[in-house]
């Protein structure tokens, strides 16, 4: 290895790559606007479409109940309804949404009120649908408000208090500090971010390195020089790593600008309708952003590193044996999935880490990643996954050298 | 001074199986002197020239470029020799000058020599004018220009033309032509290969007629017209691979 010839390469690859449009896009426009559009974008229209929903007046459908004026009047003098009058069709109408929910009313409802026996009130939804769901859940608390007054009425007819049938009720505490329910919420996702971006950041300039060079002729060219060519792999190599780590840097700096200001755009409690609730689940019922330990990003970056080697060795090896661009991304694309699984199994909650899954590359990241962002250390995993991440990084950087020199990968016909 | 010793190459192919695209092939060029490889599409022109170049490994035998061994000094090789070929393409985001200079930094050069032979050679060549375009926007003209500044930056002894008119317009080939002959003056090994009779008449000194991977003649002009009493260099090839027939075989396969 000769690092004068190494830097001559790299910088060369740097200055190439940054004048080329779809790197650059790659690199640095996708990880950069990738954060804001999914808080802010999708998160504005999630949240507007969802306050819509809500505010909207629901078109009930009444069912019988012409025996029960009271409920009925009741239910008209209610202004989140709206109601419709009676169809036959009404289980086609809530299926074409026209209606959002239909309510029947046994006959008599309103006499069994005093009288005593059960009565059934039948609802019809159309499960799944958003509005429909909505308008379920307003009905449905109508009626439990009704069932409620129906139970006090009862109970002060016989002249026993409230309190008869509420012998006790039930306070949560939350004892977790901020930063782990953030870690443990965030935990999963962050990692899962980073992991894919750390791929797909290395994806591009890994082939067009090799098997564009290829294509366009370039790489003959290149192997005319003296240089022997593990300073040809290590200099390419060099720049998938920076477009890759460029890749990470750009994500995780957005995402921290983005949580910024998702906290000042949607403010206390209006996260709880934000994209941001969405994403971090059930941290978000705290009503503001989680916190992550500072310390964890740090142990975040360290263990992403290896991986970053690994995934920016292994593409430039799988490309290079590509005859064409096209050829490459053939190779590739399918190689998402195999680094997504992982990633989202270790964003499933119950997944922890073990001394086995500490050597599964990229879920082991996963795992301790979310370990880490919540506060937790246990260094003989870290040891672990950090030193079979370096192995698995040097087993692919050998495997692309060795590519480099096997004249059958470099000259396919 | 190229010395080619028995060179031999075969590869594996799944449906052929193995195929020996150079086969014992042995010539000598001596500075000051253009060589010709002259063969059909696929007789092992460009696998003999990339065996030379190093970048190929011969099956057995061996080849000494400027006194180094192709084998056991190829880097030494490749620093000695300049190659060209219709497959050494340029950088297209780079500009001229950064292609030049990036092949000089890769050749060991210090950047005031670099910066001193490119100027002389964008004189000598014309290309002043486009030496900060970029290569993704020149002409095939321009192209050959930078792709022959690229091979003589380190001022190599020995110089490899794989087909390099293959292509191109009459003008240009026609400087290219006129390049190659520079060199030769200048004193270099030249070893050109190409298919086109009435170039190797016109500027090789000495030809080897190449068929299926094998060295079937060699000798100036003159021998080979007394050789095979033939005057027109067309009919020389035709005869010195075996008549017509061996010719359409050869290409069949």
């Amino acid at each position: 290895m000769n690092w004068q010839n190494i830097l001559t390469v790299y910088l060369k690859e740097l200055k190439d790559s940054l004048r080329d449009r779809r790197t650059l896009i790659s690199m640095i426009v996708v990880p950069t606007l990738i954060m804001p559009i999914i808080m802010f974008g999708v998160g504005t229209v999630i949240s507007k479409v969802m306050q819509q929903a809500q505010s909207e007046t629901v078109s009930v459908m009444l069912l019988g109940g012409a025996d029960s004026p009271g409920v009925v009047a009741a239910l008209k003098a209610d202004k989140k309804f709206r109601l419709v009058p009676a169809a036959a069709d009404y289980q086609q109408l809530i299926s074409d949404k026209q209606v959002r929910v239909a309510v029947e009313l046994p006959a008599g409802f309103e006499a069994s009120l005093t009288g005593g026996g059960v009565q059934t009130v039948s609802l019809y939804y159309y499960a799944g649908e958003l509005k429909s769901g909505f308008g379920l859940k307003a009905v449905q608390d109508f009626f439990t408000s009704l069932k409620e007054k129906t139970i006090e009425t009862r109970l002060a007819e016989r002249g026993l208090s409230a309190a008869v049938i509420k012998p006790f009720v039930i306070r949560k505490q939350n004892v977790a500090p901020p930063e782990k329910v953030g870690g443990n919420a965030i935990g999963g996702f962050i990692p899962y971010l980073i992991i894919i971006l750390c791929f797909t950041g290395a994806m591009y300039p890994a082939m067009d390195l090799t098997a564009g060079e290829k294509e366009r002729g370039t790489m003959e060219t290149l192997l005319c020089s003296p240089v022997h060519r593990i300073n040809i792999v290590m200099g390419k190599f060099l720049m998938v790593l920076t477009a890759s780590l460029t890749t990470v840097l750009f994500s995780i700096v957005s995402m921290g600008v983005s949580a910024a200001l998702g906290v000042m755009y949607f403010g206390g409690k209006a996260t709880s309708q934000s994209a941001t609730s969405a994403m971090v689940g059930q941290a978000a019922e705290g009503g503001s952003i989680p916190l992550i330990d500072p310390v964890g990003l740090i142990g975040v970056a360290a263990l992403v590193l290896p991986v970053a080697v690994f995934f920016a060795a292994l593409l430039l090896a799988i490309s290079l044996f590509a005859k064409s661009y096209k050829e490459a991304q053939s190779y590739i694309s399918p190689l998402i999935v195999v680094v997504i699984m992982p990633a989202v199994i270790g964003m499933l909650p119950g997944v922890e880490l073990n001394a086995k899954l500490a050597l599964v590359p990229i879920l082991n990241l996963s795992l301790v990643c979310k370990e880490m962002l919540s506060g937790v250390w246990h260094w003989d995993y870290i040891a672990l996954i950090f030193g079979s991440s370096c192995v698995y990084a040097a087993i692919a950087l050998g495997f692309a050298v060795k590519m480099f020199n096997r004249e059958d990968v470099m000259f396919r016909a | 001074m190229i010395e080619a010793r028995n060179l031999t190459k075969t590869f594996k192919d799944k449906k052929r199986g193995v195929i020996t695209a150079v086969n014992d092939v042995s010539f000598t060029c001596r500075p000051g002197q253009i060589y010709g490889l002259l063969g059909a599409n696929g007789a092992g022109k460009t696998t003999t020239l990339r065996l030379l170049a190093t970048l190929l490994q011969p099956t057995s035998g061996s080849a000494r470029l400027a006194g180094f061994d192709a084998a056991t000094e190829a880097n030494q090789v490749r620093a000695h020799v300049g190659f060209l070929a219709a497959s050494t393409a340029l950088y297209g985001r780079l500009t001229a000058r950064e292609m030049i200079t990036y092949f000089g930094r890769l050749n060991g050069l210090a950047d005031a020599t670099i910066k001193e032979r490119l100027n002389r050679l964008a004189a000598e060549l014309d290309m002043r004018d486009f030496l900060d375009r970029r290569c993704d926007k020149f002409s095939t003209g321009m192209k050959q220009k930078t792709s022959i500044a690229r091979t003589l930056i380190h001022d190599p002894a020995v110089m490899i033309f794989d087909e390099p008119t293959l292509g191109l317009d009459v003008m240009t080939a026609r400087s290219i032509v006129k390049f190659v002959r520079d060199c030769r003056n200048r004193g270099k090994t030249v070893i050109y290969s190409t298919h086109v009779m009435s170039e190797v008449e016109k500027i090789c000194d000495v030809i080897g007629i190449i068929h299926d991977g094998r060295l079937v003649t060699e000798g100036t002009l003159a021998e080979l017209r007394q050789r095979f009493g033939e005057t027109d260099m067309e009919e020389i090839f035709v005869k010195a691979v075996g008549g017509e027939a061996a010719l359409v075989a050869a290409l069949k396969n």
